[in-house]
């Protein structure tokens, strides 16, 4: 493996979290529980796909083979996708859909501020611009799931199995691979062995103050790294893909 | 102040062409009206977010999908203004979201129609959003100040959503031919449903005359839809589309377009509750606000919380 191609599965990896989850929180625009929090997640569903534009745009030119966004979007299969499986899993409730965004968004803001760092320009840049947005969407997840823990039991129970059953999807958001290797030598990418004590950190402190309680050390699932998903992202695909699949020669 | 005759002050604000505000008297009749209309209009945008948010998940590209979720979020941003302002006329959001979901209260007859193709979100930001343009301009010199104001900050966004539906109508039209028939179809399922946007013909329309009167509003329903024909036309020759009106034509007498008279019965109809998507819009706001009940309890059962255990510190 060269050092461009693995930062071109680099940049998928990072592009597709973006755009999964902002395809996953999109499906709440206009049916959130209240005014208020249909805007904000809609703010947050924009934020990420803003991010996925950037970080594919860039997985094209890195490439250098004419891709451009759109044709990395829409155009690849669920076996070339390298998002992480926590994102692609379904809404659920409210709090299975903020659990999902906490667990999400503490690891993404350690991850990409250790990316500013990073020697690669294009990606310290995205990163810089995207902590400033994870910063917030973090306080918003976490304080969610604060709200719904120490707030009625119904909350409570509800905040409680989104955890029990997102928490097998996190152990992968640390695996590292060859592409890690080669770029952590390169000084571009994130030694993921350094942000995981910090994403420990901040989920335990959330969940005592939450009064929720941490799952017992469950079995991790794993495949996203070689793209093998979970049976949802073939369905998120053929309904984001469809029209543009319809249509390969035209403009929009 | 002399004159103590509260109706007369309120009569000389309006004639002096000065704001009504929340604090001021008005007629119980002014109050009762513009409730009903800013609700209806607060509604109209929370409804219009469905069939738009209908195709957030499939907009073909990166881009078209940031746009639209970036204008639907601005719709939802225009309905949470527009609560506010009917706050301040004394009643609470939560008797206007019960009207909504009781069928008690009205909104935007248009949103009942469906979004089947791509180029529907094209036709409902140039037409509908156009049209609704139309009324808005208007209503930023509404009497009532709250109103006004929100109307003003409403009207910058929604210039950006008709351009970005006719960029939509632009990239169809002049695209394959496959695009260029989904842009025609769009226009012809949408043309008579924004005409009939602008309400009932000024003879026929129960509530204008008062709107008139108490300078809510400023021009009637079929000076706005001859207005809207007018500056519509070119847009669409523009596009190398056809308006499905043989009766649209120049007059140069009138410098204006004569044009078809639309289907005031299906109007009737869709007013009533009978049109396409009624049902489906009412029912998906009900599901929304029923399933999202648990969510706001916790907040305000955590919100509590937080107050007592600041009062006992």
């Amino acid at each position: 493996m060269t050092i461009q191609e693995a930062l071109f599965n680099y940049c998928l990896r990072l592009g597709d979290n973006s755009l999964i989850l902002s395809q996953r929180l999109s499906e709440w625009t206009s049916h959130g529980p209240f005014l208020e929090e249909d805007l904000a997640l809609t703010n947050i569903a924009l934020d990420m796909l803003g991010q996925s534009k950037s970080l594919l745009d860039y997985a094209g030119k890195v490439e250098g083979a004419g891709r451009m966004e759109d044709d990395l979007a829409y155009f690849r299969t669920e076996r070339e996708f390298y998002n992480t499986l926590l994102v692609e899993q379904p809404n659920g409730d409210y709090a299975k859909t903020i659990v999902r965004q906490f667990l999400m968004d503490a690891f993404d803001l350690y991850f990409y501020q250790e990316l500013t760092k990073s020697k690669d320009a294009t990606l310290a840049a995205i990163a810089a611009k995207s902590v400033k947005e994870i910063t917030y969407h973090l306080r918003h997840s976490s304080s969610w799931v604060e709200r719904f823990g120490d707030g009625t039991e119904e909350s409570h129970e509800r905040v409680q199995n989104g955890l029990n059953e997102l928490w097998r999807y996190t152990g992968e958001l640390f695996e590292m691979n060859e592409v890690d290797a080669l770029l952590i030598k390169e000084g571009i990418a994130v030694d993921l062995t350094t942000i995981q004590p910090k994403w420990e950190k901040t989920v335990r402190e959330v969940i005592a103050r939450s009064t929720l309680k941490l799952p017992e050390q469950s079995f991790m699932q794993s495949g996203s790294r070689k793209a093998v998903h979970t049976e949802h992202l073939g369905f998120i695909l053929a309904e984001m893909q469809h029209l543009a699949r319809m249509h390969p020669n035209a403009k929009w | 102040m002399e004159n103590t005759n509260f109706e007369v002050v309120f009569e000389d604000k309006l004639q002096r062409n000065e704001m009504i505000e929340p604090k001021d008297w008005m007629p119980d009749n002014y109050r009762k009206h513009l409730i009903r209309q800013i609700s209806q209009h607060a509604h109209s945008e929370i409804i219009g977010m469905l069939p738009e948010g209908n195709w957030i998940s499939r907009a073909p590209s990166l881009r078209a999908k940031m746009v639209l979720l970036a204008k639907v979020q601005d719709e939802g941003g225009h309905g949470l203004y527009l609560y506010t302002a009917a706050e301040t006329l004394g009643i609470s959001r939560d008797e206007l979201l019960d009207a909504l979901h009781t069928g008690k209260a009205k909104y935007s007859s248009i949103f009942n129609y469906p979004t089947l193709t791509w180029a529907d979100i094209g036709a409902v930001g140039w037409l509908v959003d156009g049209a609704a343009i139309m009324n808005q301009v208007m209503l930023q010199r509404t009497s009532y100040g709250p109103y006004s104001r929100a109307m003003i900050r409403i009207c910058k966004e929604e210039s950006f959503h008709q351009r970005q539906g006719y960029e939509i109508m632009c990239h169809l039209a002049f695209g394959t031919p496959a695009q260029k028939q989904m842009a025609q179809d769009a226009l012809n399922r949408w043309w008579w449903p924004t005409l009939m946007m602008f309400g009932p013909t000024d003879d026929k329309s129960p509530n204008s005359a008062n709107a008139v009167k108490w300078k809510i509003k400023r021009e009637s329903n079929d000076q706005l839809r001859q207005r809207f024909v007018n500056q519509t036309i070119s847009q669409t020759e523009y596009l190398g589309l056809t308006i499905p009106d043989k009766d649209l034509k120049w007059n140069e007498e009138r410098q204006a377009y004569d044009f078809g008279t639309p289907d005031w019965t299906e109007f009737e109809n869709v007013i009533k509750g009978n049109g396409p998507c009624n049902k489906e819009r009412i029912t998906a706001r009900v599901k929304a606000h029923t399933e999202g009940a648990w969510v706001r309890e916790a907040a305000q059962a955590f919100a509590d919380k937080r107050k007592e255990s600041a009062v006992a510190a």
